[in-house]
């Protein structure tokens, strides 16, 4: 805290504060005058609209906890009764489920954002991994979410995404039998996810302050991929981007009001509606759309892999199934030293540009295969996709930074502006 | 270090000469000054404020030993406190004590079933009939993708010394992803092995409760289960 170079402030009473706890100037440094390119696109919106999104999931989580009863018997009803009866509790409880979605949204734009103009190289690797972590922290808070309801999609969900770790080896079904509390999901189960489901958005809060403190470390990244060299490349961020962050949210809101007000349970499944039976499985247990393309991974691994000759299985397809799952996370975290192209902006790069629009029509396909049954043309087509999906990161990024060709970068952002104004 | 004093004056000009007195010459904190070696570390002659050494050289062994001690005393006592945290998530006295389900099977004719709850998970028990048992024996192990004898499977149907092979005792629940299989009605489907079939991913059970066709890796669980008298079973 440098309070020795302050510039004070007109209102006493901030002045005062800002005095012993410099909160103000930071503000002012980090939100006011912090300098920002100048030619961020729409897509730049989305990290101001995912912490928004984590506002709002906090804000209405918090309210609905207070009418939430965790337990078997009165979960279900519980969710009901704030439907029916709690004043507003349809728009909160409807905000907060429509809520989880819209978050991915923003998310996952976010993230796509970051892959095609190299916004997670360096000097923002650990940028990158922060908001990784995020993204592994949302899953897991949003699952838990899901069970809350107890419906029957809750609870199937539940279960099968638990029985996922025990095909660890040797310890996975008494890590199954620890995770649930009982030797099935059941209401220490219900409880434990109610307990982190409530946890876990303030360890993303945390994390966020990390990516959000490391990116103002680095500075944004911007469409060019090229480093601010002057003044000239830059715009306070107060009022440019808070004014075109709002423009943003704004437009998103819209979209987010009109789901909750007309299709709130559009992205729902009406098996959630049924109170969990643990005797009934649902005829088809599909996890949430946001999952989708995760959930084709998992079933995409089919066959046990057996040491040659003999029938003793190395890797179960159940287990190879989870792995690549994992997997298919574990590998975000290594993007920073799988794209070493010295080029970020995917604009600038002719084939990089092609793969990063193929991966993407790749993990929309795994969403498409995820959401069906895992019969006939499905497993196919989710087998190719998956496999692809891993060549993507592992051969195609690592050679096409050995072998691509980058067109030449402008020399500034200024320059790629004023070029781009002149066509 | 008396006042006015050079800190040459004060250790004689170095701190590897010994000297007389030392300790009330720099006040007391020259310590080991024969010993050091100041020189090397800080580039400063003499006990002077500056001299990083007049404490005497680290004894970098014991240090290490110190650190990797007292750390590992920290981390048995992490664990410990950590313990009973975990151990709290696993199953309580109370769940646990409802592990055992007890079932009247008087009521269960030959080719019904009968499904009840044990450890929160539905238990399959059919009373099976002569044709279904035959079947059941009939198959070649080869044919099988997780081999079990029928024999094996209802081992411990038995009362008395007596085995009743009829009673076909397994926890209710696919081996694939968890789904409750069908087949405990006689209107439901049973799949092509007169035995049970699972609606989520069309793997289908055997009459012994065997998988023969589909995703699931392995056989129907067979839960610890013994016959109390000829017509009373205790699972679990």
């Amino acid at each position: 805290m440098s309070s020795g170079k302050r510039v004070p402030f007109k209102n006493p009473v901030i002045e005062w504060i800002d005095q012993r706890l410099p909160l103000f100037t930071m503000l002012e440094k980090e939100y006011g005058s912090f300098p920002t390119p100048k030619n961020f696109n729409y897509l730049w919106n989305f990290g101001a609209i995912a912490t928004f999104m984590l506002a709002v999931m906090i804000a209405t989580g918090i309210f609905l906890a207070m009418e939430y009863t965790p337990s078997t018997d009165h979960a279900f009803n519980s969710v009901e009764r704030i439907m029916r009866d709690v004043n507003w509790g349809w728009l909160i409880r409807y905000v907060h489920m429509n809520g989880a979605s819209m978050f991915f949204v923003a998310v996952f734009v976010h993230m796509f954002r970051g892959m095609y103009y190299g916004s997670f190289k360096a000097p923002r690797e650990l940028l990158w991994m922060l908001g990784v972590a995020t993204f592994l922290l949302m899953m897991a808070t949003a699952f838990m979410g899901y069970v809350l309801p107890w419906g029957q999609m809750s609870f199937w969900g539940a279960t099968v995404i638990t029985n996922l770790f025990s095909a660890i080896p040797v310890i996975g079904d008494d890590i199954v039998i620890w995770l649930w509390g009982g030797f099935s999901v059941d209401n220490p189960t219900l409880n434990r996810f109610f307990a982190l489901h409530y946890l876990l958005p303030f360890v993303i809060v945390a994390v966020v302050v990390l990516h959000v403190a490391a990116l103002h470390v680095s500075g944004s990244n911007n469409p060019t991929g090229v480093e601010p060299k002057s003044s000239k490349d830059t715009v306070p961020f107060h009022p440019y981007y808070t004014a075109k962050d709002s423009f943003g949210l704004l437009i998103f809101i819209i979209v987010y009001a009109a789901v909750v007000f007309w299709a709130p349970n559009s992205m729902g499944h009406p098996d959630n509606y049924t109170p969990a039976n643990p005797m009934v499985t649902p005829a088809h247990i599909v996890p949430e759309w946001y999952f989708l393309p995760f959930y084709a991974i998992l079933r995409a691994f089919t066959i046990d892999i057996t040491i040659p000759f003999t029938s003793i299985v190395v890797i179960s397809s159940k287990l190879g199934g989870v792995i690549l799952m994992f997997g298919a996370i574990a590998v975000l975290f290594l993007l920073p030293w799988l794209d070493r192209s010295p080029v970020r902006s995917g604009t600038y790069r002719p084939l990089f540009k092609i793969f990063f629009w193929v991966f993407l029509a790749v993990c929309i396909t795994l969403g498409w295969v995820g959401k069906n049954p895992p019969e006939g043309i499905y497993v196919i087509i989710g087998q190719i996709a998956t496999a692809w999906y891993f060549i993507h990161f592992l051969i195609v990024l690592p050679l096409l930074t050995k072998y691509e060709k980058p067109l030449p970068l402008p020399a500034s952002i200024s320059e790629a502006v004023k070029r781009k104004g002149a066509r | 270090m008396k006042p006015g004093m050079s800190d040459d004056e004060c250790c004689g000009g170095g701190c590897h000469e010994p000297l007389v007195a030392k300790k009330e010459c720099c006040g007391g904190d020259c310590g080991n000054c024969e010993n050091c070696d100041c020189n090397k570390k800080s580039g400063k002659q003499g006990c002077g404020p500056d001299c990083k050494c007049a404490r005497g050289a680290v004894d970098a062994e014991r240090r290490d030993f110190l650190v990797l001690t007292a750390g590992a005393m920290g981390g048995v006592g992490a664990a410990a406190v950590a313990w009973p945290l975990i151990h709290s998530m696993n199953p309580a006295a109370d769940v646990l004590a409802l592990a055992t389900t007890e079932v009247d099977l008087s009521q269960v004719k030959e080719g019904q079933s009968l499904t009840t709850v044990w450890r929160g998970k539905p238990v399959f028990i059919r009373h099976r009939t002569q044709k279904e048992i035959e079947e059941a024996r009939a198959v070649a192990m080869g044919d099988l993708k997780d081999p079990q004898s029928d024999e094996d499977r209802v081992k411990q149907s038995k009362f008395n010394g007596q085995d009743m092979p009829q009673w076909l005792v397994m926890v209710g629940v696919c081996t694939h992803l968890g789904c409750v299989p069908l087949g405990q009605k006689p209107t439901d489907p049973h799949g092509d092995y007169d035995g049970w079939f699972c609606p989520c991913h069309g793997s289908q059970y055997d009459s012994s409760g065997r998988i023969r066709k589909g995703p699931a890796p392995t056989n129907l669980e067979v839960p610890p289960y013994q016959f109390t008298d000829a017509t009373h079973i205790k699972i679990g």
